[in-house]
C-alpha cells in the first residue's frame, strides 16, 4: 500500500509542472520516558506512537504539494530517558521551522522558551496539562495539537450532564498523569455543576490480576451514592479491573469504561474509516490519540502552506490563527486554533471499548462564539497572554 | 403470493415515476413511487451502497457497493444483480461518460479513478488522483471528467481522450460533489468542511465565484455542502448542507443563495421527479427522505426509508 501512494505521488508530481518551489522541513522530537509498571501488559504502548501520525500526514500533503510545487520532508530525533532534550531542540532548530514535541509539560516548556525558538512553530502533541496553555507555560511560538486534560474532562462531563447522571465518586492513580486528569475531572464537575460525592487515592498492592474480583467491590462498598465512578488511571494501571467490578452496579468513566478521547478506533463517521485505514495501511495498528495530535499538527501547518503559498513560519503562524483557517479532522467539524492560547479546538467523541457513544460538545452546551469552546478553556478564562490577548 | 404481488407492482401505471434510494447501512436500496410518495419496492444490494446512476435509456442501475468493491449492475425491472463491474477498491461516487460506456469512478480508499468499459467490463484506465477521491462529474460534451479528493482538497481535471490529468485546482477543504453547468462552460464544486460551494470556469479553470451559506441559528461549522443538483434550465441549484439540515436554493446565474429549506438530519444527496416539479433529499441521520415542492421551495413530506440514506437517482422513463 505504501508502494502504492509512492507511486501515485510521483506520478502526479510528474503530471503538473511546478508552481513554486516551496520545501517545508518538520522534525519530529521525542523525549524518551520511564513509563511506570503497571498490572496488566495486555496493552503495551507502541514505540511508534506519534510518529506514524506524522508520517501519514507527510504522505497525504506530498499529494497537494505535488500539484503545487510544494516539497514536505520529516525527520525523528529521539532523546533518550534523562538526555538534554533542549540541546536536541536546539540543534533541531538550526534545522526546521517546524518542531513536533512528544514530551512531558516541563520539557516542552524548556523548548519553547529556547532562543532559538522564538520564531518557530512548536507543536505540543503529547502533553496533557493545562498550566502548559496558560500564563506560567504558553508561548507564542507553542502550538497545542493534543487536547488539553481540561477539554477531555468537560467532554465527559458534558455528557454525564446530558445523562443526568450526576453524582460521581472518583479514584485517582498516584502517578504525574493520573493526578493532571484527576484535577480536570474534578475542576469540571464543579463547572457543570456535577457533584463529587467521593475522591479516593488509589493506594493498593498486590496483583490485582488475581484479586481484582474480591478487592474492588470491598474498595467500593464504603462510597457514598453515586451515579458514576470515575476513574483516573492514565497509565492503564488498576483501572481495567475496576470496570463491571464494583460494590453497587455503576458504569465507570474517565481512564476506563466511558472515555473522553482525541481519538480511538471505535470512530468511523465524518470519513474517519478512510483516516483509520489509511493509517492501519501505513503503522499496522490502531490510531492512538498522540498519532491523532501528531497527524493534525502536520497537517495544519501544510494546509497553511498549501492555503498562503509560503513555508515563511510567521505566515503560516498568521495564517493558523486566522479566522479563515480550516482544518478537516474527521470529527465532524472544521478544526481551528483557539487565538488566546494556540490550542486546536476540537470535537472530543466520547467512547467505550467498541463504541463512540457520543461526540461533544453536546447540543445543551451553548456558545456565543464556537460551540467547541464550551470545551476546556475559553477565552475570557484564559490567563495566557503571549498571544496578544 | 409474494413473487405474485411483485409482478403486479412492477406492471403499474405507466408514467409512474421512481426514485432509487441507496441505504448505506442497510445494503439495500428503496425505491420511491413519485405519484404516491411511498416506498414500493426495497432491493438488496452489495455492502454499504452509496453512488447510484442509470444508464441513460433506464435499462440498468450501477450502484457503487463499496465495502464489496464492486460496482453493481442491477436490473431495474427484477431487481436481480445481473453481474459486477471491476471497479477497484472501495468505490464510492462515479459518472457516466455521455457515450453511455464508460464509467469513471472514485476509488475512496486507493486514491485512484477507475475507468471501467460496461460492456466488456474491463478496467480501460487507473487514473491517480489526490486521497480519498469522492466526487465525480463529466463534461456534457465528454471531454473532461471530474475527481474531486477530500484530503488533497483538490478538483483533478482529466483529459477523457488521454485518460491523463491536465489541471488540478484547489478548492476548499473537504470537496465532496461536482457538477459542471452553462452547458459545460462552468464547474462547480462543494467543500463540506471548508462550508463552501466553488465555481471555475472550465477553458481557464480559474475560479469565476464562492459562494457561502449562513442560516440563523446554525452555527457556520455545520453548514457543510455535499451533494446539489440543478433545475433542468440551470437556472436554479438546491445545495444539500449536511449537518445544517437544510438545502439552499441558489441562484445559479447570480450566485446568490435565495433560500434555506429544512429537511431531515445530515442531508446528502438529491435528485428531481421527471418533471422537475419535486426534489427528493436524502437524510442520512434521520433515515428519511424529504420530499420538496420546487416552485414554492416547501418541504411536503417525509419519507422512511432505510438506514442511512445516501444517494438518490430517477429512474429514466423507458421508451
Amino acid at each position: 500500500m505504501r508502494a502504492l501512494v509512492m507511486a501515485a505521488l510521483a506520478a502526479l508530481a510528474s503530471a503538473q509542472s511546478a508552481l513554486a518551489d516551496i520545501e517545508l522541513r518538520v522534525i519530529y522530537l521525542r523525549q524518551e520516558i520511564a513509563r511506570p509498571p503497571v498490572l496488566s501488559d495486555l496493552d503495551p504502548v507502541p514505540a511508534d506512537e506519534g510518529t506514524r501520525g506524522a508520517e501519514l500526514a507527510i504522505a497525504e500533503l506530498a499529494t497537494t504539494g505535488g500539484f503545487l510545487g510544494h516539497s514536505y520532508s520529516l525527520d525523528f530525533v529521539e532523546v533518550p530517558q534523562g538526555g538534554d532534550l533542549s540541546a536536541a531542540a536546539a540543534a533541531a532548530l538550526d534545522d526546521a521551522p517546524v518542531i513536533l514535541i512528544e514530551a512531558p509539560a516541563d520539557a516542552v516548556a524548556a523548548v519553547s522558551a529556547l532562543p532559538g525558538a522564538a520564531g518557530a512553530i512548536l507543536f505540543n502533541v503529547a502533553a496533557p496539562d493545562p498550566w502548559l496553555r496558560d500564563a506560567e507555560g504558553c508561548r507564542a511560538n507553542l502550538f497545542h495539537t493534543i487536547p488539553a486534560a481540561n477539554m477531555r474532562a468537560d467532554a465527559l462531563m458534558q455528557y454525564l450532564t446530558v445523562r443526568r447522571w450526576t453524582d460521581l465518586a472518583l479514584i485517582e492513580g498516584p502517578f504525574p498523569a493520573d493526578a493532571v486528569w484527576a484535577d480536570a475531572l474534578r475542576a469540571s464537575a464543579e463547572k457543570f455543576g456535577l457533584r463529587l460525592r467521593e475522591d479516593m487515592a488509589w493506594d493498593f498492592d498486590g496483583d490485582l490480576g488475581r484479586t481484582a474480583q474480591a478487592e474492588i467491590p470491598i474498595l467500593t462498598q464504603g462510597f457514598a451514592g453515586h451515579d458514576v465512578l470515575l476513574v483516573a488511571d492514565e497509565t492503564g494501571d488498576f483501572g481495567r479491573y475496576v470496570l463491571f467490578n464494583t460494590w453497587e452496579p455503576r458504569p465507570v468513566g474517565g481512564s476506563e469504561g466511558i472515555v473522553p478521547v482525541a481519538w480511538a478506533p471505535v470512530l468511523e463517521n465524518w470519513g474517519a474509516s478512510q483516516l483509520q485505514n489509511r493509517f492501519a495501511d501505513l503503522a499496522e495498528r490502531d490510531m492512538r490519540p498522540v498519532d491523532y495530535a501528531a497527524w493534525a499538527a502536520v497537517r495544519a501547518v501544510g494546509e497553511a502552506v498549501t492555503r498562503t503559498g509560503s513555508a515563511d513560519p510567521a505566515t503560516l503562524r498568521d495564517y493558523m490563527l486566522s479566522d479563515t483557517f480550516a482544518l478537516d479532522g474527521f470529527k465532524g467539524r472544521p478544526l481551528s486554533f483557539r487565538p488566546w492560547d494556540g490550542q486546536l479546538r476540537q470535537p472530543i467523541p466520547v467512547v467505550s471499548p467498541r463504541a463512540m457513544l457520543a461526540m461533544a460538545p453536546f447540543d445543551a452546551f451553548l456558545h456565543a462564539g464556537n460551540e467547541l469552546d464550551t470545551l476546556g478553556t475559553d477565552a475570557g478564562e484564559s490567563t495566557c497572554t503571549a498571544f496578544g490577548g | 403470493m409474494r413473487f405474485l404481488l411483485a409482478a403486479a407492482l412492477l406492471a403499474g401505471p405507466a408514467g409512474a415515476g421512481e426514485i432509487w434510494v441507496t441505504n448505506e447501512l442497510d445494503d439495500t436500496i428503496s425505491v420511491i413511487d413519485t405519484d404516491t410518495l411511498e416506498v414500493i419496492r426495497t432491493i438488496q444490494t452489495g455492502q454499504r451502497p452509496r453512488g447510484i446512476t442509470f444508464a441513460n435509456d433506464g435499462s440498468v442501475v450501477y450502484v457503487c457497493a463499496s465495502d464489496s468493491n464492486t460496482v453493481q449492475v442491477i436490473d431495474p425491472d427484477s431487481g436481480e444483480v445481473l453481474h459486477n463491474l471491476p471497479s477497484g477498491d472501495d468505490p464510492e461516487q462515479f459518472v457516466l461518460h455521455p457515450d453511455n460506456r464508460h464509467l469513471y469512478i472514485a476509488n475512496e480508499d486507493d486514491a485512484i479513478t477507475t475507468v471501467v468499459d460496461v460492456e466488456s467490463r474491463t478496467v480501460v484506465a487507473q487514473i491517480d488522483v489526490g486521497i480519498e477521491p469522492e466526487g465525480m462529474a463529466v463534461s456534457p460534451d465528454g471531454r473532461i471528467a471530474i475527481t474531486t479528493s477530500e484530503t488533497t482538497n483538490m478538483a483533478h481535471w482529466i483529459d477523457t481522450e488521454s485518460r491523463t490529468l491536465f489541471a488540478n485546482t484547489l478548492v476548499d477543504s473537504r470537496p465532496r460533489h461536482a457538477e459542471f453547468a452553462r452547458g459545460g462552460a462552468e464547474l462547480w464544486v462543494s467543500a463540506e468542511i471548508g462550508g463552501t460551494v466553488s465555481v471555475f470556469d472550465v477553458e481557464t479553470q480559474a475560479e469565476l465565484a464562492k459562494l457561502e451559506f449562513e442560516i440563523t441559528g446554525i452555527h457556520p461549522d455545520r453548514v457543510q455542502p455535499v451533494g446539489f443538483e440543478f433545475t433542468a434550465d440551470e437556472s436554479t441549484v438546491f445545495v444539500a448542507l449536511g449537518p445544517a439540515n437544510h438545502v439552499a436554493v441558489v441562484n445559479a446565474a447570480t450566485y446568490e443563495v435565495e433560500d434555506y429549506i429544512l429537511v431531515g438530519r445530515r442531508v446528502w444527496h438529491m435528485a428531481f421527479n421527471e418533471d422537475g416539479s419535486q426534489l427528493f433529499t436524502t437524510n442520512g441521520v434521520s433515515g428519511d427522505v424529504t420530499v420538496i415542492d420546487v416552485a414554492s421551495r416547501e418541504p411536503l413530506r417525509s419519507i422512511p426509508v432505510g438506514r442511512f440514506p445516501w444517494g438518490a437517482a430517477l429512474r429514466p422513463e423507458a421508451d
